[in-house]
């Protein structure tokens, strides 16, 4: 879990091309969305894309994607639950 | 349809942004494809804003920022842009991941920000402009087009001012792409010294310029841009004058009227007889000036010239650099901007003193 | 300024008709041009349905004349802008200052795929005629040099509102006197790139879309083709025939909320009703019939209804998405829906809403859901929403 949380970390800010922040800076609780890094709708479809072509995991309407997406740990604990690490 | 033009900013392969003297020296290239000298955008938009932005888009929402901040207009009453290629970083991003994830899912925002009207649209998102908004993508008349909309919009109701822009990129791909179509120089060349190479091919160039037209004079004008027309594929060279007079007609003058002319020479041999042809005849005896060894050649660099005029006419004077020993006898009053694109679209500019 | 601009001709190619008449007949009898994909070569073939126009490739070049290698997007627009440059019989007119102003967002993007596919391998590969008419502005070009016209020829892009801008651009150049008759419209081929990118939107539904249902669950992509003939007063009364109508009005705005979503009580297609409406000088209870941007998504149903509850509560017109026969043709989607309206006002015809089966219960209005003719149409808006924010209307009004 906490090597797929770091990984995760990497792949969300080359992704959503987060410049100004590094990986170790986004915490495992941070919300994702709203305040926290002020991510938005089109960053859903981006992360979407990024459990589909990491982890071969299908999220299909965004409205679950955010849920999923609420923090690094609940996309961790998405990943741990559904499907086999692939990176 | 006479316009004020209140401010214009550009991003060039020149250092023409965020500079106050005028094209003061000139930036050589040694190779055929010249590349925007872009700023540190942190100053000009929001870093959170930034992120996700391609090339073109940063330029040209830096320039579009930049010239209504001159202009002192927060939100302008039209957002016209013109573009031949749109954007082609992120449309090549998201062609390069279709194919290559076989059309498994791949970047959402690359397909997004790969639509021709992202620019108009990133800047009206940006300034909260609910107001008219439209893009121009008419290959080498994409800038005329929407200076022609502009132009018609301020002798509308309800608009006094818009801003307007032309812009083109170059990626590695594109430069590939039209390096294989044979368009550019195969040896290296200096763009300061492309007029005198008598070769085939041009250098590659790209660019954003964006000015806020205005119905009203006001006292910081830098010039008026009294019309522009495009004509397409003249039969021959007959052709083109008689385009070139007609349209000089319905612009009430002479060519006896005009001051100076730019013209769009790109070094290319075959590409510049046209303009040879006609400075043997219609053209003698106008003073006239080149740009594209500054910008290189690309569908919309005509935003650029305009850009060299309005700073010419509000100067009085061509820049020193520029090297062609042109002294006014008097006031700048007209200067007519004439380019062709690979012969297709012909395009002419009239520009005035306010 | 010239004031009047008049329809005088239309021509359209889609999923469910190859020319004005295949399309008015598909409409009467409610048949749908959304199926499996056949033509387009993609994976999504099985998953993804779409309205594609229902022949091959080298059967479009049979009909426009241009070789079978030539973009889709090319073909399509030479069929629909002939029909209507021959329907209007302005082609008989001498001397005229004509233009051709199309719309489009993906141009020659459909070869430029194959371009691509060899290209990425290597640098050096790729056929070059396949890329050389990648730009929007060249697929325009193109058709007006085979449609003879050269006196202006423009293209312009602003995503799904794009050939609503088209309009009124040509119908612009004519009340300022620049062109006497101007061909307008847009054009858009399916394309993987497209397919992919809504897919990567999540927006494509997997079923038949079912524009303004509550359980809507995305739009279908469809292609195709639509123009009008507009011109002038004086050019109008040169003509044998009667004007379809005249078009009245019309209003570009951005709604600057999302690059991609419509804000939630849509105010850029309000925006854009009420000014079209403003210049025309109606009322809301003038309308007779709306042809709704209507895609099926979620948002854009949602927003567009509320801009529409917002003009015109209490009184609703007849309104109708004909996205669900053709699927969202984008650049070419407000072409081909002016082309539906001008013959909607000429035939008092009002087009249903396929697959409603529960109307969005946030409205207390509903979409037509059966075809009716002889209706007294005097008035319809047409509205066209796209990314960017960029929502234009157009209002045509009979004589």
């Amino acid at each position: 879990m906490d090597k797929l949380i770091v990984d995760l970390k990497e792949q969300i800010a080359v992704q959503l091309k987060l410049k100004n922040i590094k990986p170790e800076d986004i915490g495992d609780d941070e919300p994702l969305f709203g305040a926290g890094l002020g991510l938005d709708s089109l960053d859903v479809l981006e992360l979407i894309v990024l459990l589909k072509q990491k982890y071969k995991l299908r999220v299909t309407n965004p409205e679950d994607g955010l849920k999923v997406f609420k923090s690094v740990r609940t996309m961790a604990e998405f990943i741990t639950a559904n499907g086999v690490q692939n990176t | 349809m006479k316009t004020y033009i209140r401010s214009t900013v550009t991003i060039s392969p020149q250092k023409t942004f965020n500079n106050p003297v005028f094209l003061n020296e000139l930036t050589e290239y040694t190779s055929n494809r010249l590349t925007c000298i872009e700023p540190d955008y942190s100053e000009a938009i929001d870093p959170k804003l930034i992120r996700r932005m391609s090339r073109i888009i940063k330029m040209s929402v830096a320039s579009a920022l930049a010239c209504l901040k001159d202009a002192e207009i927060a939100s302008p009453d039209a957002i016209v842009t013109g573009t031949a290629y749109g954007c082609l970083e992120d449309t090549g991003i998201f062609l390069t991941n279709m194919v290559q994830e076989n059309e498994e899912p791949v970047t959402p925002v690359a397909f997004v920000q790969s639509t021709h009207n992202t620019i108009g649209a990133q800047v009206a998102l940006l300034i909260k402009c609910n107001r008219y908004n439209n893009t121009f993508v008419s290959s080498g008349a994409s800038f005329e087009n929407a200076l022609l909309d502009a132009m018609m919009l301020l002798a509308e109701n309800n608009t006094t001012n818009v801003l307007v822009g032309g812009m083109d990129e170059i990626t590695d791909m594109s430069h590939i792409v039209l390096s294989r179509m044979g368009l550019y120089k195969r040896q290296p060349v200096s763009n300061l010294n492309l007029f005198n190479t008598n070769s085939k091919g041009t250098i590659n160039g790209e660019g954003v310029a964006f000015f806020l037209l205005e119905n009203t004079p006001s006292e910081n004008d830098l010039a008026c841009i009294d019309g522009a027309a495009t004509f397409y594929k003249p039969e021959d060279i007959e052709g083109i004058k008689q385009h070139i007079s007609a349209f000089l007609i319905t612009q009430h003058i002479n060519y006896n009227d005009i001051n100076l002319l730019i013209i769009g020479n790109n070094g290319d041999a075959k590409n510049d007889e046209i303009y040879e042809r006609l400075r043997q005849s219609v053209f003698n005896e106008i003073p006239s000036i080149n740009y594209k060894h500054l910008c290189g050649e690309y569908p919309t660099s005509t935003a650029f010239a305009t850009w060299l005029g309005a700073n010419v006419i509000k100067n009085n004077n061509t820049p020193a650099s520029l090297n062609n020993n042109y002294s006014p006898k008097t006031q700048i009053n007209k200067v007519l901007i004439y380019n062709h694109y690979q012969n297709i679209y012909h395009s002419l500019i009239l520009m005035s003193s306010c | 300024m010239n004031n009047a601009v008049f329809v005088v001709g239309v021509g359209v190619i889609s999923g469910i008709g190859n020319n004005v008449t295949e399309c008015l007949d598909a409409l009467e009898k409610g048949k749908a041009g959304i199926n499996k994909i056949n033509y387009l070569r993609t994976n999504h073939r099985d998953l993804l349905p779409a309205a594609e126009v229902k022949l091959s490739n080298n059967e479009l070049s049979a009909i426009c004349g241009f070789s079978p290698t030539t973009s889709r997007t090319a073909m399509l627009s030479m069929i629909a802008a002939k029909e209507a440059w021959d329907n209007s019989g302005v082609n008989k007119l001498p001397a005229l200052r004509t233009g051709f102003v199309s719309a489009s967002t993906a141009g020659g993007i459909d070869k430029t795929e194959d371009f691509f596919t060899h290209f990425l391998a290597d640098k050096t590969k790729g056929k070059l005629r396949d890329i050389i008419n990648h730009e929007c502005g060249s697929i325009t070009n193109m058709v007006a040099e085979k449609l003879g016209i050269k006196s202006h020829i423009s293209t312009i892009s602003t995503a799904c509102s794009s050939s609503a801008n088209a309009i009124m651009y040509g119908a612009r150049l004519i009340k300022h006197n620049i062109l006497d008759a101007v061909i307008a419209g847009g054009t858009d081929a399916l394309t993987r790139f497209t397919l992919n990118g809504f897919n990567t939107l999540l927006v494509l539904d997997e079923h038949y879309c079912k524009p303004f249902d509550e359980n809507r669950n995305g739009l279908n992509l469809g292609e195709g083709a639509g123009y009008v003939v507009l011109v002038s007063e004086h050019v109008a009364s040169l003509l044998k025939q009667r004007p379809y109508c005249a078009l009245s009005g019309y209003f570009n705005a951005n709604d600057a909320y999302h690059q991609t979503s419509t804000s939630f009580d849509g105010d850029g297609p309000y925006m854009a009703m009420a000014g079209a409406l403003m210049m025309s000088g109606l009322q809301p209870g003038d309308i007779d019939y709306i042809n709704l941007h209507g895609t099926g998504t979620q948002n854009n149903d949602s927003s567009e209804g509320a801009a529409i509850q917002r003009l015109f509560h209490p009184h609703y017109p007849k309104m109708s998405s004909t996205k669900s026969f053709t699927g969202h043709t984008l650049g070419a989607s407000a072409g081909v829906e002016a082309v539906f309206s001008a013959l909607a006002i000429q035939q008092g015809i009002v087009y249903p809403n396929l697959r409603l089966e529960e109307p969005m219960v946030a409205f207390p209005f509903a979409p037509e859901t059966a075809f009716s003719k002889q209706q007294d149409i005097k008035h319809v808006l047409s509205n066209s929403v796209g990314f960017g924010g960029n929502c234009s209307s157009l209002i045509f009004s009979k004589l």
